[in-house]
C-alpha cells in the first residue's frame, strides 16, 4: 500500500473533517453578520438614500447578493457545505459506533485492561465460581446485570449502561438535516400570503407575497366582526380580535375569534391577525322629528349620501368624529332646502340627544347609532414542512441533551485461577464525564474488594 | 415593601459580594470566601423576591403578565439568571474564586438597570401577550447566563495561563493567581458551562421560532435578532467541536468562549440598541 493518499481519499477526509466543521461554523457566523447590518430586500432607491451609497457601491453589493444574502448562492452553498460535512462525518463514524453498541467487547484481554485509567487487581482465596457469582451479583445490584463468558479457563464479566447515548451526537447532526429538509418542503410546497377582509364580507382567495396572481383557497372565509380595544388611559392597544367563519358550499364549518398570538387553522392554511383599518364610510341611525307635524321617523344614513326626509326634503352627514372635544361622538350634518341647495351644517352630539331641539330648525335630529366598518388584515401561511422542522427541533434537543449529559459506561471483570487462589482484574471506562465515572468506579472497587476478601 | 426596594438591596448585595470576593483573593482566607458566597445567596434571594413582587405589582395594576416585558425587567432577570447558574456551579464544583469574575456581570447589569433604564411597569402590546414569552425568555437567559459564566472562567484561564508560561516551572504561582483554580479545572468549567448554555440557547431559539410561527406564520425570517442568536449558536457549536481537535483546546477555546459571550451580549443588547427589527421593543 502506498503512503500517499489518493485524491478522492483526501477529498473524503476533507469533507469528514472536524476542521472543516469548525471553519464552516465560524464562516457562517461571520458572514451572517452582513445581513443584520445591511437591511435586506429594500428597493434600490432606499439603499441609495438610507445608506448614502453611490450607484457603483450599490452595483457591487448587489452583484455579491448582499441585499438578499440569506438566499444568495454563496450563503446557500455554505449551508450546503455544512450539510455535506454533517452527512460525511456521520457516514464515516456511524458504522464504528453501531459496532460498539451492537457487538460489545465481552472479553477484555490484558492489553485492553492496560488502556483503562480506572482499574483494580485483587487476589483472593475464594473459588472461581464464588468470585464469579459475587462479582455478578454486585454488578447487577449496583450497575447492570453482566454478560458472563467463559473462555480458556477464565471467566469474563461485562456490563454496560447508556450505550445508546453514543447516538446522541448523530441524532443531533441528523436533526439539523431534518430541519433543512422541512425548510425546503415549506419553500417548495408552501407560500406566505395576506388578505384583507371587510367586516361582514367573505373571501375565497389570498394574495401571495411573491407573485401577482391571487391563490384560490378552496373555501370561503368570512369576517363577522373586528374589534380593537385599548388599555385604559392611553392609546396602547390591548387587543385586536376578528370573528372568522369558514364556509364550504355555504355551510358554516368552523368558527373562531382570532387575535394576535391565536390564529385560525383550516385546510392546511393558517390565518394570523396582523393589521386592520377602516373600510368605507361610517354609517348612522338618526331619529328625526318634523317640528311642524310632530311626525317622527328613524332613518339610516351613510356619510356623504343624501337621505329623504318626510316632507320631501333630504339631509346628509358631512363628517363624523368618534370623540369631539369632551362631548363624545359627534356628527356634522346638513339639511337641503326645498330648492335642493345645501343648508348650513350643524352638529349633533350622541351623548346629548335633546341638544338639536334648541337649534330651532324644521327638523329635530337625534343621533342614535353610529358605526364604522373595519377590515381585518390577515397573514396567511401554508407550510407543509413545518412539522418536519418541529420534529428536527425535538430531535436536536433530545440529541444534544443526551450527547452532553449521558455517557456510555462499561465495566469488565476478568477472573482467572492462579497458582494460589483466584486473580481478579476489574476495569472500566466512560465515553464522557470521566471524573464522575472515576468516583463511581472507586466506590465500586471498594465494594468489590470487601465482597471478595471478607 | 416594594420591588424597587428589593432591587436596590440586590444591587448592593452584588456589589458587596464583588468586594468580598476580591478580599478573599488577596487575603486567601476561606472564611471570607464563604462570606462572599453567602452574600451572593442573600443578593439572589433579594433578586428573586424583587422579581416576584414586581410580578404581583403588575397584576395589581390589572396587567396579567410575567415581569419580562421591557429592557429593565429583562436586565434584572439576566442578573438573576447569572447568579442562579453561578450558585449551582458553586454548589457542584466549589470553586469559590470564580465568583470574582462572574458576579461583576450581574452587578454591571443591575447598576445599569437601576441608573439609566425606565423602571415603570407597562402593559404588554398584543404581539407579546403569549405564554411563549416566558418559555422563550427563560430558556434564552439561562443560556446567556451560562455563557457569562464561561466567559468569566475563560478570562481567569487566560490570565493564569499567561502568568504560568512566564513563571519558572519549579516555583508555584503565588499571589492572587494562587487562589485561582488550576488551568485544567478552569478549562473544564468553561466547557461545562457551555454544555449547559448551548442546549438552553438551542431551546431558546426553538421556542422563539415556535412562537414566531404561532404569531406570524413564519418560524424563521432572518430578522437581526434571530440571525444574531444563530451567530451565537454557530460560535458555541464551533467551540464544542474545537474541544475534539488538537490545537484548538486551551487558549483558543478560551478566546472562542469570550468571543461567544461578546456575540451573546450583542445579540441581547446590541441588536436592540444598534440595529432594528422584530424585537425593537426591548430598546
Amino acid at each position: 500500500m502506498s503512503k500517499e493518499k489518493s485524491f478522492t481519499d483526501q477529498l473524503w477526509d476533507f469533507f469528514c473533517s472536524l476542521k472543516l466543521a469548525i471553519m464552516t461554523l465560524l464562516v457562517l457566523a461571520l458572514t451572517s453578520i452582513i445581513g443584520t447590518v445591511i437591511e435586506q430586500n429594500l428597493a434600490q432607491q432606499e439603499y441609495l438614500q438610507k445608506y448614502g451609497m453611490s450607484e457603483g457601491t450599490f452595483r457591487v453589493l448587489d452583484a455579491l447578493q448582499f441585499f438578499d444574502m440569506y438566499h444568495s448562492w454563496w450563503f446557500l452553498s455554505l449551508m450546503g457545505l455544512f450539510a455535506v460535512n454533517l452527512i460525511c462525518c456521520s457516514i464515516k463514524r456511524l458504522p464504528r459506533i453501531i459496532k460498539i453498541v451492537n457487538e460489545p467487547v465481552l472479553v477484555a484481554d490484558d492489553g485492553l485492561f492496560r488502556t483503562f485509567s480506572n482499574r483494580e487487581e485483587i487476589v483472593t482465596a475464594d473459588s472461581l465460581e464464588s468470585v464469579r457469582d459475587k462479582a455478578a451479583a454486585l454488578l447487577g445490584k449496583r450497575f447492570a446485570a453482566p454478560v458472563i463468558t467463559e473462555q480458556d479457563g477464565k471467566i469474563h464479566l461485562f456490563s454496560q449502561k447508556g450505550a445508546y447515548s453514543r447516538f446522541g451526537v448523530y441524532v443531533t447532526h441528523s436533526s439539523i438535516l431534518i430541519i433543512f429538509l422541512g425548510a425546503m418542503i415549506g419553500n417548495v410546497w408552501g407560500y406566505k400570503a395576506y388578505i384583507n377582509i371587510v367586516e361582514g364580507s367573505s373571501i375565497n382567495q389570498v394574495w401571495p407575497r411573491v407573485g401577482k396572481e391571487p391563490i384560490p383557497i378552496g373555501f370561503d372565509l368570512r369576517c363577522d366582526d373586528f374589534e380593537v380595544t385599548f388599555y385604559d388611559g392611553g392609546g396602547r392597544p390591548k387587543d385586536f380580535t376578528s370573528e372568522l367563519v369558514v364556509l364550504k358550499d355555504g355551510q358554516e364549518i368552523l368558527k373562531k375569534t382570532i387575535e394576535v398570538n391565536d390564529p385560525l387553522s383550516y385546510g392546511g392554511l393558517t390565518f394570523y391577525q396582523s393589521s386592520y383599518g377602516p373600510a368605507g364610510d361610517p354609517t348612522f341611525k338618526f331619529r328625526v322629528r318634523e317640528r311642524a307635524t310632530g311626525e317622527t321617523v328613524e332613518v339610516s344614513a351613510v356619510q356623504g349620501r343624501h337621505v329623504e326626509l318626510p316632507g320631501g326634503r333630504s339631509f346628509a352627514v358631512n363628517q363624523f368624529a368618534p370623540s369631539y372635544d369632551k362631548f363624545g361622538p359627534a356628527a356634522q350634518i346638513h339639511v337641503n332646502s326645498a330648492d335642493g341647495t345645501h343648508g348650513n351644517p350643524f352638529i349633533l352630539l350622541k351623548n346629548f340627544p335633546e341638544f338639536d331641539e334648541r337649534r330651532g330648525g324644521d327638523y329635530i335630529f337625534t343621533l342614535l347609532e353610529h358605526q364604522q366598518r373595519y377590515y381585518t388584515g390577515l397573514q396567511v401561511a401554508k407550510d407543509p414542512g413545518v412539522w418536519v422542522v418541529w420534529l428536527g427541533c425535538l430531535l436536536i434537543v433530545l440529541g444534544s441533551m443526551s450527547a452532553f449529559f449521558l455517557s456510555h459506561r462499561r465495566l469488565w471483570v476478568q477472573i482467572q485461577p492462579l497458582d494460589k487462589g483466584v486473580g481478579v482484574k476489574f476495569g472500566g471506562n466512560a465515553h464522557r464525564n470521566q471524573p464522575a465515572f472515576a468516583l463511581f468506579f472507586d466506590e465500586l472497587k471498594k465494594e468489590l474488594n470487601d465482597a471478595l476478601t471478607s | 415593601m416594594t420591588s424597587s426596594l428589593f432591587f436596590n438591596i440586590t444591587t448592593i448585595a452584588y456589589f458587596a459580594a464583588m468586594v468580598v470576593f476580591i478580599l478573599y483573593l488577596t487575603a486567601k482566607n476561606k472564611t471570607i470566601g464563604l462570606v462572599a458566597t453567602l452574600v451572593c445567596w442573600a443578593g439572589f434571594a433579594a433578586n428573586t423576591v424583587a422579581i416576584g413582587l414586581r410580578w404581583y405589582e403588575a397584576y395589581a395594576m390589572g396587567y396579567e403578565q410575567a415581569p419580562l416585558s421591557n429592557l429593565y425587567e429583562s436586565i434584572v432577570f439576566f442578573a438573576w439568571s447569572i447568579l442562579l447558574i453561578y450558585l449551582i456551579f458553586d454548589l457542584k464544583y466549589k470553586q469559590r474564586a470564580v465568583g470574582a469574575f462572574v458576579v461583576p456581570f450581574a452587578f454591571a447589569g443591575m447598576i445599569w438597570a437601576q441608573w439609566s433604564l425606565d423602571a415603570t411597569i407597562q402593559p404588554l402590546v398584543p404581539a407579546l401577550q403569549s405564554n411563549w414569552l416566558t418559555y422563550h425568555v427563560f430558556t434564552c437567559f439561562i443560556g446567556y447566563a451560562a455563557f457569562a459564566m464561561a466567559c468569566g472562567v475563560s478570562i481567569m484561564y487566560l490570565i493564569k495561563v499567561g502568568k504560568e508560561e512566564h513563571a519558572a516551572e519549579e516555583s508555584p504561582i503565588g499571589g492572587i493567581l494562587g487562589m485561582f483554580p488550576s488551568v485544567k479545572i478552569l478549562d473544564d468549567l468553561n466547557y461545562k458551562a457551555i454544555m449547559v448554555g448551548f442546549p438552553m440557547l438551542t431551546l431558546g431559539i426553538i421556542t422563539g421560532a415556535a412562537w414566531a410561527n404561532y404569531a406570524w406564520g413564519t418560524y424563521w425570517s432572518w430578522d437581526p435578532k434571530e440571525t444574531w442568536s444563530l451567530i451565537v449558536w454557530f460560535i458555541y457549536a464551533a467551540f464544542l467541536h474545537a474541544r475534539f481537535t488538537r490545537g484548538w483546546v486551551g487558549r483558543r477555546a478560551a478566546w472562542l468562549s469570550i468571543f461567544g459571550f461578546a456575540a451573546t451580549i450583542f445579540c441581547y443588547l446590541g441588536v436592540n440598541l444598534v440595529l432594528s427589527g422584530l424585537h425593537s421593543y426591548g430598546g
